[in-house]
């Protein structure tokens, strides 16, 4: 922790994940409810908005904190913690991009910890190709028009805010726009929520935008910009999903290694048998590194520099040994694992998808292999 | 409106909790500490009380150094300013002795300006006694308002202080003009917790740190040879034995309901 605010921060945390957090996850995740009430109790203790400028209403904490705040959440409950990160991803568009008035008008809301936001950009038919998305924004006498269907949304419904991807021309990757669309505007409706494996408490589902009316004051950024925003936001937004990531293998790896100094057979404690030893030290290793990957990545952010390489390692790292880390978990319990008794294999389900989220595993070696080869 | 919290920093209750071996008072070096689960309660409910009028929460603990943390705790909730008594002398005292050292401490805090309410805990999560808060009353020649579920304060400082008191057949309400002492319950409010701008607030609130001697008392009157009972000897608790089966024979109901009687359970 570079600072003792930091440290306190942590703490903070720790105390709300121990007393809000942990006692409502297995019921909320089996019965699929959004923990709104969870989100209130976050951000009104401040910590959706840490990320960003204090005279904002942020925290104005280093993405290496910030970073580690979310791992806690996530070591608890992962759904939150994708949400958390989520939210903080909503508002960097208008955080880096905007225009003072524009910082002035909306972010103290995005930040206030009253508000949710939702990140627009995936559609049916344009998820790792960003560049090939349909939904489109026409100019109106005072502002644009959205019309199209985005896909994948979390806090569909749920959020106060969509900061959404839109298409100002048909050149292209550089035809792209970012606008933030208020929750409440007409036109905006919602689709059932996906049915997925995991991630229960994370409301997923099409948001559908039907000649949606806005101010010309909710364009961020300049007409065109909207994929280099895009881009530099998902850098931001793949260093929060590492973070979650490596919380949630640090859950895993902490319930596998209770487990395994306990359960005893052949008369002596199963972690004593070397093949058993040898896989949580694997585990062990597998955490560490993930940690390690994204802490890199975030220290060159806050130093300033660039970082979009390392947060793809860092995303790639940490999400494939996540998925390593919670099967393996489950197989160090046994049947006991494969039960919804004990939250391995939940667990399991749940580092899945942080393979294929933010940037498909594939894609972030692409981005990776493009850094390294010379043109 | 002047608020005066007392608080109590103890033994973190999901840690191994033990005593010293040496005076067989409670080992506060070997386990955590925090501020007392039950104080947080009446932390917020001051709290409440000044953020819907007027006024400040003074936050006073005794205990050694790190009893520090439980006034930060209460500092990083919102509570303006702390009180730390801190003296070696004060080591095992008992609740006789800290009822007279936190009055003593209330009084010095008046000087400055009238103390309008002081609010406490049910009881420590520690010694669970609950008796330093009409103790505390009595030396302050305070009206005492204990074990509150509800408060309700009426016409600012020199209005006064209405309690609910649950009872297990029925709820008693109960006034007293201010300035008095009112303890409260787990079941009065839930506790906030601190913010992060709280936090970093905190850092900046004024704790003033008391000895025997800035409180005029005597350490005569304080600490383990002071103390009118002592703890003799302690044991861990025997594990739990196997409750008492009752066998069926036809009276098995009647049997029941006879264990349940004999052992006051109905």
């Amino acid at each position: 922790m570079p600072t003792d605010d930091a440290t306190d921060l942590i703490e903070l945390t720790r105390e709300i994940c121990r007393k809000d957090l942990a006692p409502r996850v297995d019921d909320a995740e089996r019965a699929r409810t959004f923990p709104e009430e969870t989100f209130r109790t976050l951000g009104r203790a401040g910590l959706l908005s840490l990320p960003y400028p204090e005279e904002f209403g942020g925290a104005d904490q280093p993405y290496e904190v910030y970073l580690q705040v979310v791992e806690e959440i996530a070591s608890v409950w992962m759904s939150v913690a994708v949400g958390v990160s989520v939210h903080s991803l909503t508002a960097y568009p208008i955080a880096s991009f905007g225009t003072p008035e524009q910082k002035e008008a909306l972010l103290p809301g995005m930040l206030s910890g009253e508000q949710l936001g939702a990140y627009c950009l995936s559609e049916p038919l344009a998820g790792s190709d960003i560049a090939s998305m349909t939904t489109r924004a026409t100019r109106t006498d005072d502002g644009w028009s959205l019309k199209g269907t985005k896909a994948w949304i979390s806090h569909a419904g749920h959020a106060d805010y969509y900061t959404t991807f839109a298409r100002t021309s048909d050149d292209g990757g550089r035809g792209l726009s970012t606008f933030v669309v208020p929750g409440h505007a007409e036109g905006l409706s919602f689709a059932d929520p996906e049915k997925k494996m995991g991630l229960h408490c994370d409301p997923v589902a099409q948001v559908m935008f039907d000649q949606v009316r806005i101010d010309e004051g909710r364009l961020v950024g300049h007409e065109g910009e909207g994929m280099h925003i895009a881009l530099s936001a998902l850098d931001a937004g793949r260093l929060g999903i590492a973070a979650a990531a490596t919380g949630l293998a640090q859950a895993a790896l902490d319930r596998a290694s209770e487990y395994a100094s306990e359960r005893e057979q052949f008369d002596r404690r199963i972690g004593d048998f070397q093949g058993l030893a040898f896989l949580l030290a694997d585990m062990e290793a597998a955490v560490t590194s993930a940690r390690a990957t994204y802490l890199h990545a975030a220290r060159l952010k806050d130093a300033g520099r660039g970082y979009s390489k390392e947060a793809a390692v860092a995303k790639l790292v940490a999400t494939d040994a996540a998925m390593r880390v919670t099967t393996d978990a489950v197989q160090v319990l046994g049947g006991a694992g494969y039960t919804e008794d004990f939250p391995l294999e939940r667990y399991m389900r749940e580092a899945k998808v942080t393979q294929i989220f933010e940037g498909t595993n594939q894609i972030q070696r692409l981005v990776i292999s493009r850094h390294l080869l010379t043109r | 409106m002047n608020i005066v919290v007392c608080v109590k920093y103890v033994p973190d209750a999901q840690a191994e909790r033990t005593f010293n071996a040496s005076d067989n008072t409670t080992d506060r070096d070997n386990v955590d500490g925090l501020l007392s689960e039950l104080d947080e309660y009446a932390v917020e409910e001051a709290l409440k009380i000044v953020e819907a009028g007027e006024g400040e929460v003074t936050v006073l603990t005794v205990g050694p150094a790190q009893a520090a943390d439980a006034i930060k705790k209460a500092l990083q909730m919102g509570a303006h300013k702390g009180v730390h008594v801190d003296d070696d002398a004060i080591h095992g005292s008992d609740a006789v002795a800290t009822s007279l050292v936190l009055a003593e401490a209330i009084k010095k805090i008046g000087n400055e300006a009238p103390v309008d309410l002081v609010v406490t805990g049910m009881a420590s999560t520690d010694g669970t006694m609950g008796v330093v808060p009409t103790m505390l009353a009595e030396r302050l020649g305070l009206p005492a308002v204990t074990f509150a579920s509800e408060l309700t304060i009426d016409g600012g400082a020199g209005g006064t202080a209405t309690i609910h008191r649950d009872g297990d057949a029925s709820t008693q309400t109960i006034t007293a003009t201010l300035p008095a002492l009112v303890s409260v319950t787990d079941q009065i409010n839930e506790p906030r917790y601190p913010s992060f701008k709280g936090i970093m607030a905190a850092k900046k609130k004024p704790v003033e740190k008391w000895a025997l001697a800035d409180l005029g008392i005597d350490p005569s009157q304080v600490g383990l040879d002071a103390a009118w009972t002592k703890v003799e000897a302690f044991a861990a608790r025997p594990p739990r034995s196997q409750g008492e089966i009752v066998p069926d024979e036809g009276d098995g109901g009647r049997k029941l309901a006879a264990f349940l009687t004999e052992h006051k359970f109905v």
